[in-house]
């Protein structure tokens, strides 16, 4: 079967050049079914990620009476994140925040030493790119059966190929709107009520926002995302280096091209396997480009042309640049053949892992795995707030007294009832009484927690009509529990008029 | 417009045929799609005219007879609705079961905060501080009615010397000098006795003129001591707390133009259960009695 012709795919900056306008119309690209070693990779992450996106909010654990009992919960109303043991309150957002520091550090450790494996396997852009690819192949067929079937006019052929094509695009991607919404809202409450048009506008809201965002972005714009839309390809150069792995075509053994048959020739012969299967529509034979994103799908293609040749494998392969370069300058004097092949295969130089960057990533990688692990062991979970009131600043009493208030809150991220006396410290002579509150037998007042929750108190500062104090005075409020331990200590000030 | 179709020999465009010395105007249409959108606009705001209430005449709702007041009914009846059964517990309870209750003493030092801001600060200050001239503070231990819970939902619900509620609180004091009970030179004096119950009198022989007249006059109400009487709303003049200012002209002016202060009575304008719950609240912010 032949090859149906479709007008080349050309660089924007060609396309620039030409028409003198900025703007460069894309050009469609049909990636062709190919299998291999790099496919198997992605097909088994692809099952990977998308089995853990779609199947963790129905994961259940169990925390008690009137606590959600889903495993991984962004839990909004109610202000908590659920991970498993992990229950983070929103001040202490910044546990958040120092994962997605690891993770950024992670990925720039992972780049500096594997090339864009983030890119071509696990970025969700690329997953649900390659399975909305996967849908479409079924049912329009390879390469060339869509390429024909868009050059087509509107038969029902036509209609019916491409309806099935965006139902079912349009299916998975409600699945992950659907997914989405069951991180932020209990999955199994939620389900029935989504289903019957009771749950809340902000969970469809978020269901269409994450359904059309999957439909286009997968299905519509593709290759367009990571070239235009997606800022880390732009900076990514900054972590790679000629010691990081990427995709490279071995122009040494390749070079130059043309048929098999004809000798004296290198081993490439110019099929365009590559090009073919190549999702962003690149040619790896051009040498590191901005577009490729490191997937190796190419190197399945070309393979496999080799195999069926009888050649070895490898012409395109992941390689350092170093070692691209040293087979290249072994293998350049000699003509293409065995010999070429062999001496340029020797050349090539293992990989260097430890490296001035490596160390550096691996240094400020433990470093801030080092400091949230210390800020998680060292995690308070008990907090003392104490509000002064404002108005007013202090109260002059009846006997000539001044008394300032105070709003306490009193917060435990513990699941018990835990009991507290709470003393102040300040100048002698100030006394303290807080509404509501029992006293311990030593006369101080004694506050009680509450499970997972904040109490609130209002307590009293007084210092009697004799006592002369600075307009302000520095107070502090302790937390005391049975063993007469101090457990958190606030600071506040005492107020009163100039003296 | 132009008899013929002018074209601009450099850009090949279509000219409007206007010039200005030697300048011609190209010809730019507006794109057809922005075109369209314009008219599309253009319909909808009649659409909406003819539906929604756009015209600045009273009574011209149009088809639909919405208005945004209507719309706010239906809104404000179901908050009151969601409001209800806690409102209900609210309304049959004491003040003081409410503040025993941990569920009910929250919602009400909520709903106390907002009813407070809302009735009350206006004259008593956000935070019940008090203003000067007669608004007393209810963050202090100085209670002129009592601050029990009783006490203080008394106050709110009758207010204070209004001639609305029989059972108001306080009583007139007498205008001792204008109404010539008392000569002002007599005024003086028992103003320098007031003084000295707080030991603050600097003429002791005018404050001994003054302490006959203030048994005769004033200890009826006040008491011999000044420890003040909550039933008649006649504030203690022993203590460091003045309504009206300590000093001896405030304290003169006390006496001879005297002094009544005023307050609304809210059982009439409030639900029962704000009414508690302003007591609740009113009764932590200086601890109450």
């Amino acid at each position: 079967m032949g090859e149906v012709k479709s007008p080349e795919r050309t660089k924007p900056a060609a396309a620039q050049a030409s028409t003198g306008s900025l703007y460069a119309t894309r050009q469609k690209v049909y990636p062709k079914a190919v299998q291999g070693t790099v496919r198997k990779a992605k097909w088994l992450i692809l099952a990977l990620c998308l089995g853990l996106y779609y199947t963790v909010p129905l994961i259940r654990w169990d925390r008690g009476p009137e606590m959600p009992d889903q495993a991984v919960l962004v839990d909004m109303t109610h202000g908590r994140l659920f991970f498993f043991f992990i229950e983070i309150w929103p001040q202490e957002v910044y546990y958040l925040t120092g994962l997605l520091v690891l993770g950024a550090i992670g990925l720039f450790a992972a780049t500096s030493l594997f090339g864009r494996v983030w890119c071509g396997f696990t970025c969700p852009q690329t997953v649900w790119t390659d399975l909305f690819m996967l849908v479409e192949r079924r049912i329009q067929g390879d390469r060339n059966a869509r390429m024909k079937l868009d050059l087509q006019p509107w038969t029902s052929e036509w209609l019916r190929k491409k309806a099935l094509t965006h139902a079912v695009w349009l299916g998975i991607a409600a699945a992950t709107g659907g997914a989405w919404i069951m991180y932020f809202n209990d999955a199994l409450e939620m389900t029935p009520r989504f289903f019957t048009g009771q749950a809340s506008l902000e969970v469809y809201f978020f269901f269409s926002l994450f359904t059309a965002t999957t439909y286009l972005l997968a299905g519509w714009a593709r290759e367009q995302v990571c070239t235009y839309m997606c800022p880390w390809p732009r900076f990514q150069a900054a972590m790679l280096d000629e010691n990081s792995l990427v995709v490279t075509y071995r122009a040494w053994r390749g070079e130059p091209r043309g048929k098999a048959k004809q000798d004296g020739l290198g081993d490439c012969v110019d099929c365009r396997a590559c090009v073919h299967v190549c999702p962003t529509g690149i040619d790896i034979r051009d040498g590191q480009q901005m577009e490729c994103i490191g997937c190796g799908l190419c190197i399945d293609a070309c393979d496999d042309v080799m195999g069926r040749l009888g050649r070895p494998k490898g012409l395109i392969a992941f390689e350092t640049l170093t070692s691209l370069a040293a087979s290249e300058a072994a293998a350049k004097p000699l003509p293409p053949g065995p010999q070429r092949l062999a001496c340029g295969m020797q050349a090539r130089r293992p990989q260097k892992i430890i490296r001035p960057r490596t160390l550096v990533y691996a240094g400020v990688l433990g470093l801030v795995v080092a400091i949230m692990g210390g800020a998680w062991l060292l995690r308070e979970t008990t907090s003392l707030a104490v509000l002064r009131d404002r108005a007013p600043i202090f109260v002059k009493l009846s006997d000539g007294g001044i008394r300032n208030a105070y709003t306490l809150k009193l917060g435990d991220k513990t699941r018990g009832i835990e009991t507290y006396s709470l003393v102040l410290d300040g100048p002698k002579g100030l006394s303290l009484i807080v509404l509501d509150a029992e006293s311990d037998p030593a006369g101080a007042p004694v506050l009680t927690t509450r499970p997972d929750g904040i109490t609130q108190w209002r307590a009293l500062v007084t210092a009697p009509a004799g006592l002369r104090l600075p307009e302000s005075v520095p107070v502090t409020f302790r937390l005391v529990d049975a063993s007469g331990r101090t457990e958190v200590r606030t600071a506040s000030v005492f107020l009163g008029p100039k003296p | 417009m132009p008899t013929k179709v002018e074209k601009d020999s450099i850009t090949g465009q279509e000219t409007t045929g206007h010039e200005w010395d030697g300048l011609k105007e190209l010809n730019t249409p507006l794109p057809k799609w922005w075109l369209y959108v314009f008219y599309a606009t253009i319909l909808f705001s009649l659409v909406w005219v003819a539906l929604y209430p756009a015209l600045p005449f009273s009574g011209a709702t149009g088809v639909t007879g919405w208005t945004a007041r209507g719309a706010l009914g239906p809104e404000l009846e179901a908050e009151r609705a969601a409001r209800e059964p806690m409102l209900a517990k609210l309304r049959e309870a004491t003040p003081e079961q409410i503040a025993a209750d941990p569920q009910l003493r929250a919602f009400a030092l909520a709903g106390g905060r907002i009813a407070f801001a809302n009735n009350c600060a206006g004259c008593h200050g956000a935070g019940g501080q008090g203003a000067p001239g007669g608004f007393p503070s209810l963050a202090d231990d100085d209670w002129i009615f009592g601050g029990s819970f009783d006490a203080i939902q008394h106050s709110i619900r009758h207010g204070v010397r209004n001639g609305e509620s029989e059972e108001a609180r306080g009583i007139a004091m007498p205008r001792f000098q204008v109404d010539g009970l008392l000569t002002a030179a007599q005024v003086g004096d028992v103003a320098e006795h007031v003084l000295s119950l707080t030991g603050r009198a600097t003429d002791q022989a005018a404050a001994g003129r003054g302490a006959p007249l203030f048994a005769e006059q004033c200890a009826s109400c006040h008491g011999e001591k000044g420890e003040g009487n909550r039933d008649m709303g006649a504030p203690r003049l022993n203590d460091q707390v003045w309504l009206y200012g300590g000093d001896k002209a405030s304290v003169v002016r006390s006496i001879g133009w005297s002094r009544a202060g005023v307050m609304p009575s809210w059982g009439g304008r409030l639900d029962p259960a704000v009414v508690n719950m302003l007591t609740v609240y009113v009764h932590t912010l200086g601890g109450g009695e």
